[in-house]
């Protein structure tokens, strides 16, 4: 087990060489001098340049360039935003607990509907149930999820006014930030309704996230279920004579899941790409919302530093996948 | 006293009849030899008994008892009682018959506990017997062991503790041997007519190895495209076959050819479901085939101890009766 | 008996073959049956459309669809804050959506093929290298990467496009690859290769026809996921500028209609959803009818 864990963990190692590799090269791409790019229209005095030149280290062999920024990136040094001046990392550990709420709540919504979407489908393969689940499940796949967001936002909270439009908590509530974690926060708060409120705020952002991971897994459940249906040990369990709710989730449910979970890992990249986009259209405070801005702002420190954390984030999620899915499957696990 | 008895079980898919018409009844203690090719429906019908026929599968019968319970019109409820403790089946592919997630342990205590129930101890304890009596070397450790850890031989004799775990009164083994080494085969049929014998079980033994049914089996039916083409006493089927089937069978074995430049072999193949013949359905095949057996369906002659679906059954010279 | 007169199947050609299984498919026949109306839509733009897409109509802001009150025949779908006609800036923003789309796939799809051919052919460290640089790009979701590679090379419908045919490469590569070394181990490549067939000869002659079947699923797949991509960077203002008539654009400042104009924000979006369902559709059609083993 521990050898296992190991050879993933080396296979990591230049995977992230590579992201540092791709993130310190994007910078580099910028046409024209990054200098000036960084300082926009004001410009910059030859003097200043220099200086900003050596202080950046553009002055030094791109190699010794890259040796500093990796460096740097391992001790937490990701450098500071143009525009606040605040160190990348302090600013993205403000920002990353919404995230992180809101990507959590998406994936718990995605998974509790998801699953039991596509485990119901296969089983009862080719009933309107079925056809229906296989029908919203492509659409949801298909679904622009910024529009999806401003669907659900005209009909629910326009229309219907049943959810606030935007932001992670109504403005009446003044919320020390403790954990970053609104929903915790609010309780933590104590003041009536903050809670809730931080809740009814979640709703809809929540579901835009998770509304492609869902489809993705009720469709790979559904396919991976079908296919240990048919497998010859559930015969067997069959011939035990066992019953069928016991033959599914003991039997069945615990083969179907292993090529699943890889899919849920799967997602987290899904996840943290569309906080981008619904970030955007939720007014939500989170790393999204904040990369977009920074770009907008031509903040390239924060671009920089952002892609590789979140992509970091990425590997690191499906590393634990990876080990996950070998504590699932007994044939990987004792595998060499 | 029959175990089981049926009369005119079919199993329809749609339009394909995978079992047409079958009837026999099994003893206790008795050993039934059912041999065919492949396509035959000798798998299906013992699947039907065991209830494990899905939709569009279509089981129908004017009877199917088991120790005189009606086993079509019970609840499922009732039935799955009954299946996996007084009949248990063992399956043709033992590597991949057992749940790859779980201990072989795990999955001889499940079959121990949804019919018999116990302490986890007792139960444990059963289950070393259990792996004991089907000749596993060391069954404590190997409870513990997952399916892809065992041989092919190891894991059919797992599923025959699985499967005699609750001491059933039948035992259907389809194709037990097919998937296993040569030198395997022969221990895992001597372990199951051991079992067989010392628990005194009804055993229906699918196959198509014809050799050892006559070692073995009492009692011996012969299907073909999902009929029952002769059946009988296993001395009397095989000294004096009835049915041009069943002899083409027996003449296709090595051991009949000695002496012969050539094994015979039955030319073509069981129709399917697109090129089912008009009369009998061997007549294609059939060396004897006359416009009669083209055109009109025969029936089935004798009692149900020795039957014959044939026009022109052959005599003990194996030539047809005029 | 009426078992005896079915007859078995006349055996087809492959083409027949997969026609059958195709059209037997009816969310795969309404997709095509879709994307052939978007094309000729995107064809004849200037033809269907009422209006140009940019001709502002100074006394039709904010026009409701015409079946509403208040609506004109004029303006089906309604009008924009400045007085576009909705539904000609659809039909516009067809032709440039189907564009993009073309545009990346057949980039990532060529350079896929390439790089997916050297690295199953050659093996050993060109192999190792190229997988590994595609295992990193798949590590990051292809909407950062995109956002990431515009963010640099600034915000353009060209730049947009590029980024998108780069992020998608990733799976045309892997695809072209593990199907170069399935087909590589088969005894015709052998004895291709015995007989001196040239290393090219072998590439594109001898392997490639037999990865075709999953690729062009894989490319069916990629258009859809292309022209979601595109609509996403052209909402948050990566992609096509403001005055080009582009799906995500035209929603991109749509967030301050939601109040007050429904049409702004449904339409374009509901053609997108549209459009990315046709494509999935056909895509799932394609890959059962090419793959009729993988038929449950």
């Amino acid at each position: 087990m521990f050898q296992f864990i190991f050879r993933r963990l080396s296979l990591v190692i230049p995977t992230f060489i590579g992201i540092t590799l791709l993130t310190f090269t994007l910078i580099r791409l910028i046409p024209g001098d990054p200098i000036e790019v960084m300082a926009g229209e004001r410009g910059v005095s030859a003097e200043r340049h220099a200086e900003l030149s050596a202080q950046l280290g553009f002055d030094q062999p791109l190699y010794v360039q890259y040796f500093h920024y990796v460096t740097g990136v391992l001790q937490g040094d990701l450098g500071n935003s143009l525009v606040t001046k605040e160190p990348v990392l302090s600013e993205f550990l403000t920002l990353f607990p919404a995230t992180i709420e809101l990507a959590f709540c998406a994936a718990i919504f995605a998974i509790f509907v998801g699953l039991p979407a596509g485990m119901i489908a296969a089983v009862k393969r080719g009933t309107l149930f079925d056809h229906s689940v296989m029908t919203f499940s492509l659409t949801g796949y298909s679904m622009p999820i910024f529009w999806w967001a401003l669907l659900l936002m005209l009909i629910f909270s326009v229309t219907l006014g049943w959810t606030p439009v935007s932001g992670r908590i109504d403005v009446v509530y003044w919320i020390d930030d403790v954990t970053g974690f609104m929903l915790v926060d609010s309780i933590l708060s104590g003041e009536d309704g903050a809670f809730s409120s931080a809740v009814a705020h979640l709703i809809l952002p929540s579901i835009v996230l998770g509304t492609i991971p869902m489809a993705v897994i009720a469709r790979m459940t559904r396919s991976s279920m079908l296919e240990v249906l048919s497998e010859d040990y559930i015969r067997t369990a069959r011939a035990k004579g066992i019953a069928p709710w016991r033959v599914i989730i003991i039997h069945a449910l615990r083969n179907a899941l292993i090529p699943v979970i890889t899919v849920i890992g799967l997602q987290v990249g899904i996840l943290l790409s569309g906080a981008i986009l619904t970030e955007t259209v939720f007014a939500w405070p989170g790393i999204g919302k904040w990369l977009i801005e920074s770009i907008s702002r031509r903040d390239y420190p924060v671009v920089q530093g952002g892609i590789l954390i979140v992509a970091t984030i990425i590997i690191v999620v499906n590393l634990m996948v990876d080990i996950t899915y070998g504590i699932v499957n007994p044939r990987i696990r004792h595998s060499r | 006293m029959s175990l089981l008895k049926l009369e005119n079980l079919s199993v329809t898919f749609g339009n394909f009849r995978a079992v047409d018409q079958i009837s026999y009844s099994v003893n206790e203690g008795e050993v039934l030899g059912i041999v065919g090719e492949s396509g035959s429906g000798k798998s299906v019908s013992s699947l039907s008994l065991m209830g494990l026929i899905d939709y569009p599968g279509k089981v129908s019968a004017d009877q199917l008892t088991f120790m005189d319970q009606d086993l079509l019109s019970m609840p499922e409820a009732q039935r799955r009682k009954i299946t996996g403790s007084d009949i248990a089946m063992i399956f043709q592919d033992p590597m991949t018959s057992l749940n790859p997630c779980f201990t072989v342990g795990y999955q001889i205590i499940e079959a121990l506990k949804t019919h018999q129930g116990g302490t986890k101890k007792e139960l444990k304890h059963r289950a070393i017997e259990l792996l004991t009596l089907v000749g596993i070397p060391a069954p404590e450790s190997r409870l513990s062991a997952y399916p892809h850890q065992l041989s092919g031989g190891m894991s059919q004799r797992v599923m025959i503790a699985i499967a005699i775990a609750c001491n059933p009164k039948l035992l259907i083994a389809d194709e037990p041997t097919t998937a296993l080494d040569v030198t395997i085969q022969a221990q895992i049929i001597d372990l199951l007519i051991d079992l067989q014998k010392e628990k005194q079980m009804g055993l229906v033994l699918i196959t198509h190895d014809l050799a050892l049914v006559a070692e073995v089996a009492h009692r011996v039916i012969v299907m073909y495209a999902g009929q029952i083409v002769e059946s009988g006493p296993a001395s009397e089927v095989f000294s004096a076959p009835k049915h041009p089937y069943t002899q083409a069978l027996l003449a296709s074995l090595p051991e009949s050819a000695a002496g012969r430049a050539r094994l015979q072999a039955l030319p073509g193949v069981v129709p399917g479901q697109y090129d089912r013949p008009k009369g009998c359905l061997l007549s294609p095949r059939c060396p004897y085939v006359t416009d009669h057996c083209r055109n009109v369906e025969p029936t089935s002659q004798g009692s149900l101890e020795r039957q014959v679906k044939c026009h022109t059954p052959l005599n003990t010279q194996g030539r047809p009766a005029a | 008996m009426t078992i005896a007169t079915l007859q078995a199947p006349a055996p087809r050609t492959p083409l027949q073959e997969f026609w059958y299984y195709f059209k037997g498919n009816k969310g795969a026949v309404s997709g095509l049956v879709f994307i052939i109306v978007i094309c000729l839509m995107a064809l004849f733009a200037d033809v269907v459309a009422p209006h140009s897409p940019s001709d502002q109509a100074r006394d039709a802001l904010l026009l409701p669809p015409a079946w509403m009150e208040g609506g004109n025949w004029a303006y089906v779908l309604g009008t924009d804050d400045v007085g576009r006609d909705i539904l000609s800036r659809i039909i516009h923003g067809a032709r440039l959506s189907l564009s993009v789309g073309l545009v990346a796939v057949t980039a990532s799809l060529f350079m896929g093929i390439l790089l997916g051919l050297v690295a199953g052919y050659c093996k050993g460290v060109v192999d190792t290298i190229i997988m590994r640089i595609v295992d990193i790009m798949l590590a990051m979701p292809s909407l950062l990467l995109a956002i990431a590679i515009v963010a640099v090379l600034g915000p353009s419908i060209v730049n947009a496009a590029l980024a998108i045919s780069i992020v998608s490469l990733p799976h045309y590569v892997r695809l072209t690859r593990a199907a170069t070394m399935a087909e590589m181990s088969r005894d015709y490549v052998t004895s291709s290769r015995v007989i001196g067939a040239s290393p090219l000869r072998l590439m594109f002659i001898c392997i490639l026809p037999n990865c075709v079947a999953p690729l062009i699923v894989q490319a069916t797949l990629g258009f859809s996921s292309a022209i979601l991509d595109m609509a996403a960077l052209g909402f948050l203002g990566l992609g096509a500028q403001p005055p080009t008539p582009e799906w995500g654009s035209m929603l991109a400042d749509a967030l301050q209609f939601v109040q007050r104009a429904w049409w702004v924000v449904t339409f374009p979006g509901l053609m997108i959803l549209l459009t990315v369902l046709a494509f999935n559709l056909m895509g799932d059609g394609l890959r059962d009818a090419l793959d009729p083993k993988l038929k449950q």
